[in-house]
């Protein structure tokens, strides 16, 4: 297979570009796509201090790789879950790759600012171990943002991320989700950061590929309580659907945000609210974040 | 040919001289979901695996988070 740039040996396959890359030109291609995310969807200023999310994995780690290589200046942020050996190794991952390019990086603790960490949130309030960990990796990403006076987060949500929430979401009909799903979402609070998915372009065999021709050392096990998780059998439903129609999965999704999502976001309006306890942005009086937190305190 | 897969780490022998799409099929490994490494090398799926060879399948899929329920929580930010 010959590299459609350069006619040297591919190393990747792209069907759904009806491509294949050498390793140089393929890193090329996934900048490019980066870059067109940021231009498409005017996520940030060049000048800008990007907060960046990393979990140690490979697309938040890939994420974090380009934009430092793109001159921007960023700060990374690792939530500290508490899950056992996972989170032990994905923190190293994390501190590793930071102090290899030289760039800042945040901690914090779920176990800290809530009480307790995720697998016991998960027993004290006897939903599954995502529920509690997205609740506190969103309140936490922002309230760090806005503690350090930064006016963005970017994570490493990819295509594959997108167009698997994009599946659930519509499978359920959950039109709230629908109208907030974006590659970008505006700060429509004082309180409120942007929140930017870069990769959002690239599928996540691209970021994989990118993270190990980088040679960035990430965790490649994955979250313990990840195991049969919805969001992968919505993945595995996407790849099958890509396999016998390459480029499905980004006409899906890509269709979605340019035709449809305006359409539900026009028709769900939400008042925001500072929460009573902790000033975070909510809808109710009382935030989510406070009131798991309570019950993690009463239940611990 | 010896073909390494993760996630849990396990060891398939298989015979060598067939092309990696070929490899996927067998095992029943969507092409979309793994990296394919031999060395340090990725390698494309039309090439083909020799018996001494060993070929790293690895996977790329993530996942265990849904969108939260509820009006607004784009900022579960709440």
């Amino acid at each position: 297979m010959k590299c459609r740039k350069c006619g040297g040996t591919a190393v990747l396959e792209l069907r759904r570009h009806n491509a294949a890359f050498c390793a140089p030109d393929f890193l090329d291609f996934f900048r490019n796509q980066v870059r067109e995310a940021i231009r498409k969807y005017r996520m940030f200023e060049e000048d800008e201090h990007l907060l960046v999310a990393v979990s140690g994995g490979k697309d938040s780690l890939a994420l974090w790789d380009v934009l430092i290589d793109e001159g921007y200046r960023t700060t990374g942020l690792y939530l500290d879950l508490g899950i056992f050996e996972y989170s032990v190794e994905s923190r190293r991952k994390c501190e590793t790759f930071a102090g290899g390019r030289n760039v800042p990086l945040i901690v914090a603790s779920v176990s800290e600012e809530v009480g307790a960490p995720v697998p016991i949130i998960k027993d004290v309030t006897r939903r599954p171990p995502c529920s509690g960990c997205g609740l506190s990796k969103r309140y936490l990403m922002n309230r760090v943002a806005l503690d350090h006076g930064l006016g963005v987060v970017a994570t490493g949500h990819n295509l594959d991320d997108e167009a698997a929430t994009l599946f659930g979401s519509i499978t359920h009909w959950r039109t709230e989700a629908l109208a907030r799903q974006s590659p970008a979402l505006p700060s429509t609070h004082a309180k409120l950061v942007r929140r930017v998915k870069p990769l959002y372009r690239l599928s996540e065999r691209e970021t994989a590929a990118y993270a190990f021709l980088r040679r960035i050392d990430y965790i490649v096990e994955e979250c313990p309580f990840a195991k049969g998780a919805t969001s992968i059998a919505h993945k595995e439903i996407l790849s099958r659907m890509e396999e016998v129609s390459p480029g499905a999965k980004h006409n899906f999704l890509f269709g979605f945000l340019d035709k449809a999502r305006a359409a539900f976001e026009r028709a769900e309006a939400v008042e925001l609210r500072e929460c009573v306890r902790c000033g975070q942005v909510t809808t109710g009086t009382v935030c989510a974040f406070c009131k798991l937190a309570d019950q993690v305190k009463r239940r611990t | 040919m010896k073909v390494i897969l993760r996630n849990p780490r396990r060891e398939v022998e298989m015979a060598g001289g067939r092309r990696v799409k070929e490899v996927l099929r067998e095992l029943d490994i969507l092409p979309e979901t793994v990296l394919v490494i031999r060395g340090d090398e990725l390698i494309t799926p039309d090439q083909v695996v020799r018996d001494a060879d060993t070929i790293e399948l690895r996977p790329v899929m993530s996942g265990g988070s849904s969108p939260p329920n509820g009006p607004a929580s784009r900022a579960r930010v709440e």
